[in-house]
């Protein structure tokens, strides 16, 4: 499973790229592959605020209903609204096309490194 | 064969029969029907011959796989065997032909089975008091949490905004508990894969309205501190609701009234062996405590000198359905019942020995994330790197219809086998042997079943996405 070095995670298996103050948020390829061919994505208004931990959607696959969670807070800048016609672009290419959300941060973030995150991955296993 | 729809097979003119000709005046139906009644197209009925009908639909039907044709281990679903003898009862024309206006005078018999039932049903909860309204399971969880917030309502306690529910729940119990208007809480598993009591008692406070738990769980595990979880909800002022689901594991062996549960549905068609799915409808009665039964649903039967009534309870949430529920669906579950009489226990005995003789067959083999013995249902998980989908689609070549796979939730590549009391042992061993002839295939293997069904994969994620419901 690719985990690459650059980006953030969570233990709830989101990345997060932070770029000055947006971070872009999606699921890892760990995630998809476990959640199987996902059909629909439930995304959050933009301009919504969320706290870290918040829930703000979901994603359904042919297996189940997960929920996605915000990895760090702030304010919702952008949504990816091509998922809502072409969901199979998270299972495809998550850390590309497949991302979900773009926030503009606000407070510390408290992430993973990308070799915490793999740690993680081998814990579960 | 499958996607050749009866439309397809019309021929323009086409009919069945011919009917005489007519020998009365023909009278135009736009003079004698209200303005705008008559239709301006006609309606696009296929037309066909009747061999062609009848084929069609006999061909369809030989394509059906259920409980009639094939051993059925739906994970909490109990897919047992549906007597004959109960159909016979349901069919029996003074039942048969009543209608829910008749007066009460005229269907006492009638009146007389559903008091019956609800005297069953308390008897199996060990609660005094009964509702036969809600039409299916998730409506008795809904009918049930509608009466525990007008519990609260009636007693002016508006604090109460939480529901409780463990990772193990059916998906129906949050969702009963979101359309009440309450948020959910999800509480975590201890290592037996029970409710965490602990987590339980620092979640549980004057907001908390009830904890909805299903017992044995859907890990087919007995939640074995269920009285001590009642006490610390009672001491909150808040309810235990019980999730019936399983009851075939416990029924005749455990009153759930007797360990504090205040309120539970049962599913008369799993249970008490009506078809279902789509093999008939459901009932989701409920039982619960004299502090809740004033708010049940109306109506509910009662006796008295004078014969039996239907009655409106005093707080009652009203009604739920039309009527007075599934009836014919009560009258199969009485009769099966009537048929067990005290030895219904045993019926839970053999349900519980099936799923554990499948279990101790296939360990080693499979994995079983949950030690002990389980009650009515096993969870296993395929051997590393294989998928439980993959299994599941091999089992229909093997002639059997698949467990549930990918639930519950917290276990990965779950598949919950609810063997029931009906099969034989020659089911069991055949179906523990396709099993593990399956764990043996390679990966590329498994992923080419099933090569013996109609359709071979369905792409399911592409009907998901692209749902194309009308032609």
């Amino acid at each position: 499973m690719s985990v690459p070095g650059e980006l953030q995670y969570t233990k709830t298996h989101e990345w997060v790229r932070i770029e000055g103050e947006t971070a872009t948020i999606g699921i890892t390829e760990h995630a998809q592959d476990e959640l199987g061919d996902v059909v629909f994505v439930e995304l959050p208004e933009e301009g919504r605020t969320l706290d870290a931990g918040d829930s703000f959607g979901a994603v359904e696959s042919v297996k189940a209903v997960s929920d996605l969670y915000a990895p760090l807070a702030g304010e919702v800048i952008e949504v990816n609204g091509t998922l809502g016609d072409n969901p199979e672009k998270i299972n495809e290419d998550p850390y590309g096309e497949g991302w979900i959300l773009k926030l503009r941060v606000s407070g510390e973030p408290d992430l993973l490194s990308a070799e915490d995150y793999e740690k993680l991955l081998e814990q579960a296993e | 064969m499958l996607g050749s729809l009866i439309r397809d097979k019309g021929r323009e003119g086409r009919r069945g029969y011919t009917l005489p000709r007519f020998d009365v005046e023909r009278v135009d139906l736009g003079e004698i029907l209200p303005k705008g009644a008559l239709r301006e197209e006609k309606p696009g009925l296929p037309e066909v011959d009747e061999p062609t009908v009848v084929r069609h639909y006999t061909n369809l039907s030989r394509q059906n796989w259920g409980i009639d044709t094939n051993f059925y281990p739906l994970g909490s679903c109990t897919m047992k065997h549906n007597p004959r003898a109960n159909e016979a009862a349901a069919a029996v024309p003074g039942f048969a032909g009543l209608h829910p206006l008749q007066p009460e005078g005229q269907i006492q018999g009638a009146l007389k089975v559903m008091h019956e039932m609800q005297g069953f049903l308390s008897a199996v909860s060990g609660l005094p008091a009964v509702s036969l309204q809600p039409m299916a399971g998730a409506q008795g969880e809904l009918t049930s949490i509608l009466m525990v917030r007008k519990y609260f309502e009636d007693r002016g306690d508006t604090e109460r905004t939480t529901v409780l529910v463990p990772s193990t729940a059916h998906g129906t119990n949050p969702a009963t508990a979101t359309m009440v208007g309450f948020g959910t809480e999800e509480i975590g598993l201890d290592e037996d894969g029970c409710v965490d009591v602990e987590e339980l008692r620092g979640k549980v406070d004057g907001t908390t309205a009830a904890l909805m738990i299903t017992n044995p769980n859907t890990l087919g595990v007995y939640e074995k501190n269920i009285a001590e979880i009642a006490d610390i909800l009672h001491e909150a002022g808040a309810f235990l609701y019980m999730d019936g689901a399983n009851v075939n594991a416990i029924m005749g062996r455990m009153r759930p009234g007797d360990a504090g549960v205040d309120v539970m549905h049962f599913n008369l068609h799993k249970t008490f062996s009506t078809p279902h799915g789509g093999g008939g409808p459901g009932s989701g009665a409920i039982a619960c405590s004299g502090a809740l039964a004033p708010f049940r649903p109306d109506p509910v039967a009662e006796k008295d000198a004078d014969g039996y009534h239907l009655a409106r309870p005093e707080k009652t949430i009203g009604r739920v359905a039309g009527f007075h529920g599934n009836f014919g669906v009560f009258l199969k579950a009485w009769n099966y019942i009537k048929m067990h009489g005290p030895e219904l226990k045993n019926v839970t005995d053999m349900a519980v020995l099936n799923a554990n003789y499948v279990r101790a067959h296939l360990r080693g083999t499979y994995r079983i994330p949950y030690e002990g013995l389980c009650k009515h249902e096993c969870i296993v998980q395929p051997p590393k790197g294989k998928k439980a989908l993959d299994v599941a689609k091999g089992l229909i070549d093997h002639g059997f219809h698949p467990p549930t796979v990918y639930f519950p939730l917290v276990v990965k590549e779950a598949m919950l086998i609810e063997p029931t009391e009906t099969e034989s042992k020659e089911t069991l061993d055949d179906f523990v042997g396709a099993m593990l002839e399956l764990a043996e295939r390679s990966t590329e293997e498994l992923e080419e079943a099933p090569v013996n069904a109609p359709t071979r994969r369905l792409d399911e994620a592409r009907a998901a996405r692209k749902l194309k419901a009308r032609w």
